[in-house]
């Protein structure tokens, strides 16, 4: 595609200015023009950039941290995968890939509401609700076979997530309630709801010992098999390929069926795809539900994969749910982004945390590190027109020296 | 109707004809219901909270079939609710009710309303100009640790406050520039803030105290002690001990009202969310009164979080402080209607449901986490629209661009 703006019109000089000539559609222009790569690429680089400023002027070497978290996230097992002496690196590449299959599914979760125009930040609410219902099943039918209990605890935990942001998708859809506000709302109320049931005396709460707030664990015909580790040291659990499967499923969904064309049609203008027939109410139901579904999921397979129980002091902790914005931002809400997005912050996550051997930076500071990527990963790509101004810039350049040398 | 109605024109008749006012009159009687079976007044019959619900429920009846709809309804559902609460209080023995509806219960009412209030009158003021605020928690957990810093190596609570407000405003600019200059999605930038902020304020927090608690004996924002109350012992109790930022807090719903609603320069900040296009034809600087009230809230809302570090925290501080109270917040602000007395009302509700949330376990835990739990319920209640309506101002959220 040629420049329709041709080269006279000068670049854009200031974020106003490139917003004022590109509307959104000259914006998704450039981003297509960019391969929709740069936009993302860029703003994970600036991320880590100014997080390394703040390393730097507290007194840490960044790059060395950078090293270090790279090494505890096990990404170096690349390097040398069949050398027993780096025995950490395949360990704490099996917990990066753990975080990985949750952060997947949290992320898809919010891309799929995103990509019908909603906001749902209520991942972490129906990943709980997941999480709680996969618990229940899980203890409660200790005598089934390992398949149809798997596969009951899983179903369960997908319906619990879809029915959790169905509430949303409704309000949004019978009364406008904005689906922000709602999916808050019930993030907190999914919260209470797990401090209710495995709190004191809660329903969920263990029959051995009255006094911990912490579910029982679940029965072993739930438990997901392990096939990289030890099931004892929490090894990568099968539910990993159910994630990438996932993903398929996701741009399956959204490119090949009707059902995707009507979510993307409302996404991209409501008015206009009810003008052509499509229903926008049902779409947003079933768009908030079906996201709910992979957050639900998400929590399943947790529950199933490797947590096996979760307790009231496990809840303030998890925000694997936000996290899951910060994913699909990053991907530009595609099926292949969020796959990268995922690995990145699964890497972070355990990397900067509980993987982290380093005398460079404590594991404290480097979890922290990891929310403030987050936050500005989160900033940077909800203002693509800045990202776009700094690469704009460095065409501008090379585009002035033509221009002056015809003066 | 209105024929019978106009020859009443007293001053009590004409406010009668008002539907709403019936309706907001049978909320009273709804709560009332459920507190003459509470101390003080503990009636031990469950005759009277019938009484008071059923007389709620008919005005909440009258009210409703003469269009008050919402409100109506809304005090059927206050009487309803006023009967079940006191019966069930008429149930429970004396000793149990006395130990939880004290008088100190309305001071600790205050003590966890207190932050709500800060935040929701922040809320209020970003989002009355335009700009969607959803960085409260943010904002109000960079108060909670840089006013601790401040205090502690300033040595004076008052140095914590205004370090507080600059941490808190300095966030706030940081989302003032991406909505309003970037034109950035508000909500994508809000939630960028509040995980910035819960990295800033832990990174610094293990960097500057190096895995340490602040240290005891930070310097703490002091309490009030009301002369002549002495005497009194329930207003006493409940209103004779309260933290500086308590006062602080109702002059703020005040001034916040008089502020928004009575001068030019609130005017200017609701026309500029409700109608920017408008506002600017007129010669208002949307951009700056939008900058003006995005770092106000920052402001504010640092201060509802210092109070939770410095004031009633003794000074001390730990990670994710806030630990949700920016949402109740601003649910507090939605359903308080973006308004001052509303914000302010709603925080007051769900800091006594948290407060009586601390007390309960001595009946039973679960009923505990039903208060912790209540002001998100009825948020979401109140947004679906089954008690009244809530209305955002209209260009709430949405980027303006000048021509």
């Amino acid at each position: 595609m040629t420049e329709q703006s041709g080269p006279e019109a000068a670049p854009p000089p200031t974020p106003e200015a490139a917003a004022k000539t590109g509307t959104l559609a000259a914006r998704l222009a450039l981003r297509q023009r960019s391969g929709g790569i740069i936009v993302p690429v860029l703003t994970a680089l600036l991320a880590f950039l100014l997080g390394g400023v703040i390393v730097l002027a507290t007194g840490h070497n960044p790059l060395l941290a950078y090293r270090d978290i790279f090494n505890g996230a096990g990404l170096n097992w690349i390097f040398h995968p069949t050398t027993s002496t780096v025995d950490n690196a395949s360990y704490n590449l099996s917990q990066t890939l753990l975080q990985t299959t949750t952060l997947i599914l949290t992320g898809l979760a919010v891309a799929f509401a995103f990509r019908c125009g909603m906001f749902n930040i209520g991942g972490q609410g129906q990943y709980f609700v997941g999480l709680y219902v996969a618990n229940w099943v899980g203890v409660s039918f200790p005598g089934l076979a390992t398949f149809p209990h798997i596969v009951l605890g899983i179903g369960a935990a997908v319906l619990a997530g879809a029915v959790w942001a169905g509430i949303a998708g409704f309000l949004k859809a019978s009364v406008g309630a904005h689906e922000v506000i709602t999916t808050i709302m019930l993030n907190w109320i999914a919260i209470w709801i797990g401090t209710y049931f495995f709190g004191d005396g809660g329903p969920l709460q263990n029959d051995q010992n009255k006094a911990v707030p912490i579910s029982n664990d679940v029965a072993s015909s739930a438990k997901l098999p392990v096939f990289w580790g030890a099931q004892q040291l929490q090894g990568l659990h099968v539910g990993f390929f159910i994630a990438l499967a996932a993903l398929v499923v996701f741009w399956a969904v959204l490119n090949r069926t009707t059902l995707g064309y009507e979510v993307k049609a409302v996404g991209f203008n409501p008015e206009a795809a009810e003008y052509g027939g499509i229903n926008v109410k049902k779409n947003l139901v079933r768009a908030m539900a079906i996201s709910g579904a992979f957050a639900g999921l998400a929590g399943g397979l947790d529950m199933l994969g490797y947590l096996y129980h979760f307790g009231v002091s496990d809840i303030p902790v998890s925000s694997i749910g936000f996290l899951g914005i910060a994913v699909a931002l990053l991907g530009r809400n595609t099926a292949i982004g969020t796959g990268i997005g995922a690995l990145l912050f699964g890497a972070l996550l355990f990397g900067t945390t509980h993987g982290l051997q380093s005398n460079v930076i404590q594991p404290e500071l480097a979890g922290n590190l990891t929310s403030m990527i987050q936050g500005l990963v989160v900033l940077f790509v909800g203002a693509d027109v800045l990202i776009l101004y700094v690469w704009n810039m460095r065409k501008m350049r090379l585009r002035q020296r033509p221009a002056e040398a015809a003066a | 109707m209105s024929t019978w109605a106009e020859r009443l024109d007293g001053p009590v008749w004409s406010r009668m004809r008002d539907a709403r006012t019936v309706a907001v009159a049978g909320i009273v009687l709804g709560i009332v219901a459920a507190l003459v079976a509470l101390p003080p007044v503990t009636a031990r019959s469950p005759l009277y909270p019938v009484l008071f619900g059923i007389a709620a429920a008919v005005l909440g009846l009258s009210a409703a079939l003469r269009g008050a709809r919402r409100p109506g309804w809304g005090a059927v559902a206050a009487g309803l609710l006023g009967i079940t609460l006191g019966i069930l209080a008429t149930r429970s023995s004396t000793g149990n009710l006395n130990l939880v509806f004290t008088a100190s219960l309305i001071a600790s009412m205050f003590v966890f309303s207190t932050p709500l209030v800060f935040g929701a009158i922040a809320g209020t003021f970003s989002e009355r100009s335009g700009v969607v605020n959803i960085g409260l928690e943010g904002m109000m957990l960079m108060g909670a640790f840089w006013g601790v810093y401040g205090a502690d190596k300033g040595g004076s609570w008052m140095v914590g406050l205004l370090v507080a407000m600059l941490a808190g405003g300095l966030l706030a600019l940081v989302h003032a520039y991406f909505a309003i200059h970037l034109r950035a999605d508000q909500i994508v930038g809000g939630t960028a803030v509040n995980f910035l902020a819960l990295g800033i304020t832990g990174y610094f927090f293990f960097q500057l105290y190096h895995g340490q608690d602040v240290p005891v004996g930070v310097s703490t924002i002091p309490d009030m002690k009301l002369p002549g109350l002495e005497h009194v012992h329930f207003l006493n109790q409940a209103f004779g001990d309260l933290n500086l930022m308590v006062w602080l807090s109702f002059a703020l719903v005040i001034v916040s009202w008089l502020v928004l609603f009575k001068t030019a320069i609130g005017l200017r900040i609701r026309a500029c969310g409700e109608h920017p296009r408008a506002a600017d034809t007129v010669g208002i600087n949307v951009y700056a009164i939008r900058y003006g009230c995005v770092v106000l809230s920052g402001v504010l809302a640092a201060l509802g979080g210092a109070y939770l570090s410095i004031g009633f925290g003794g000074g001390a501080f730990t990670d994710n402080m806030t630990a949700g109270r920016g949402f109740i917040a601003l649910a507090a602000m939605i359903f308080g209607n973006w308004r001052p007395f509303g914000a302010f009302g709603a925080a007051l509700l769900f800091g006594f449901s948290t407060a009586l949330a601390y007390r309960l376990p001595a009946y039973s835990s679960s009923a505990a986490t039903l208060f912790q739990a209540l002001p998100y319920v009825l948020t979401l209640i109140a947004v679906a629209g089954v008690i009244g309506r809530t209305s955002p101002p209209a260009a709430d959220g949405k980027p303006y661009r000048k021509q």
